[in-house]
């Protein structure tokens, strides 16, 4: 594959969260706010990125009975790196994110692309794939978080966008979109679109519905 | 296949986890001071906010230099104390340790806090003037996750709220964690501690609180959806403002007023 296929392609063709149906979890839980999503992003983008260089580097002296918990120490440990920055240079957002870096560990993404592309490519392909992917996870990840501030507290990266009523306007904000459920939701819509936009996304349906038997008398 | 071998496997281990954990632990040491500087500057700057004074034109150091007086209480007669160096002291270490701190029965550990120190930290922020402007005291008490570290500021007459934030906490984000909300954390403002007989009258209740009705100066509207946080934070005041918290101290201090 082409540099421009491994950075693009896990954008919309094969996004991580909306075609791989992976990293749902903090979907929900960091997209309240558009600033702290930014955060997470570029926190999970990174990590995704080194993770899959690093295991690649190595890829070759892993034995296979170790490889999952070989993996998981890199990742984990760039995770750690990735938290100790941010308490260090953007305390409050980390404060914000709180216990969802250390969750980036669990991340079925960063495990997923480690063991299905990193294990078996060469160490720059390897990269740019945990990046494209990390930027697939991030455009779903802003999009949610930029309905769900918008919605649910009438702003954009804290600016007032939409005069809220208790403020004197006329925008009376959406509790749902605070809570985390209002994410399921609005991925469901973005799977929704992308699928009837690229039909070949669409699932084969693993049994068929017989038609219903005729109904008979009472 | 020769990485299948079990020396090769224990190899690849060790290196592994000495990389790894040369790494991390790296990492920690290097940016630890800036890790530091950052806690207690967020430290500082939530007993500012607390009182209302928080500056974006001027540092949080400077404000609080120039205006708070850090004195240590100690919680047993209620009386200062300078026994204990302000620069050393760590209430959080000093709460755990059984020499330093009080055990609590279960029916007096309505906060869940299970020990509570035997010297407290006061911050007593001054006007312009350097006459006393409100008094902020450390509180904490369990939610429903966590434990909720705030500050809780009262006037110099040591009975009317002046504000209340919490700094530290992990209680659910859009339910308990509105405890953050500064709509209503704007509710605290002005109610009343004590009623006339010297007991904690102030709660935190179900339902909202109309400013007409008798004792609404007593009450504040809890966060709905979010009962047990609001059970916390309601006795974290019936702890801290009670006779094992800073009731003593507070009396003394009605009294100079």
């Amino acid at each position: 594959m082409k540099a421009r296929d491994l950075l693009f392609v896990p954008l919309i063709r094969n996004n991580p969260i909306t075609l791989q149906i992976l990293g749902i979890c903090s979907a929900l839980a960091v997209t309240v706010n558009i600033k702290v999503t930014l955060v997470m992003c570029v926190a999970v983008t990174l990590v995704t990125g080194f993770s899959n260089l690093f295991v690649s580097m190595v890829r070759k002296q892993i034995p296979s009975s170790i490889r999952i918990i070989v993996q998981m120490t890199i990742i984990a440990s760039l995770v750690i790196v990735v938290d100790q920055v941010l308490k260090a240079y953007a305390y409050d957002t980390s404060r914000q994110l709180s216990v969802f870096v250390g969750l980036i560990i669990t991340n079925c993404i960063v495990m997923g692309r480690a063991e299905a592309f990193a294990m078996n490519n060469k160490p720059f392909p390897s990269f740019l794939d945990g990046i494209g992917n990390g930027l697939g996870y991030s455009l779903i990840l802003i999009a949610v978080a930029f309905f769900r501030e918008l919605l649910g507290s009438g702003t954009l990266l804290d600016y007032p966008v939409l005069p809220l009523l208790a403020e004197g306007g006329w925008f009376e904000p959406n509790g749902m979109f605070i809570l985390p459920p209002s994410a399921f939701f609005l991925i469901g819509f973005f799977i929704w679109g992308i699928r009837t936009w690229k039909k070949e996304q669409v699932e084969e349906p693993d049994f068929k519905i017989a038609p219903n038997s005729k109904p008979q008398e009472a | 296949m020769a990485n299948e071998t079990v020396k090769k496997t224990i190899t690849v281990t060790l290196l592994l986890c000495l990389v790894c954990s040369v790494l991390v632990s790296g990492a920690a040491v290097i940016l630890r001071p800036a890790q530091i500087a950052n806690q207690e500057l967020d430290f500082k700057r939530n007993i500012l906010s607390t009182v209302g004074l928080l500056d974006p034109a001027r540092s949080v150091d400077e404000v609080f230099n120039e205006r708070v007086e850090i004195r240590v209480v100690d919680l047993n007669t209620g009386e200062y104390t300078d026994d204990i160096s302000v620069q050393e002291y760590d209430q959080r270490r000093v709460a755990r340790d059984p020499s330093t701190s009080l055990g609590l029965s279960r029916t007096e550990d309505i906060a869940g806090i299970q020990r509570r120190e035997d010297y407290a930290l006061v911050y007593l922020v001054q006007d312009t003037q350097g006459e006393l402007e409100s008094i902020v005291l450390p509180v904490r008490a369990y939610g429903l996750w966590s434990t909720m570290w705030g500050f809780l500021a009262l006037e110099a007459d040591a009975n009317t709220v002046r504000g209340l934030r919490f700094y530290e906490h992990g209680e659910t984000p859009g339910l308990g964690g509105e405890i953050d909300n500064p709509r209503w954390q704007a509710r605290w403002e002005g109610k009343q501690v004590y009623d006339d007989a010297g007991d904690v009258a102030l709660s935190v209740v179900k339902g909202s609180v109309d400013p007409a009705e008798p004792g609404a100066e007593y009450r504040i509207d809890g966060l709905s959806g979010a009962t047990l946080t609001t059970r916390g934070a309601d006795s974290m005041i019936k702890f801290w403002l009670g006779e094992k918290g800073f009731k003593s101290y507070l009396v003394g201090r009605q009294e100079e007023a």
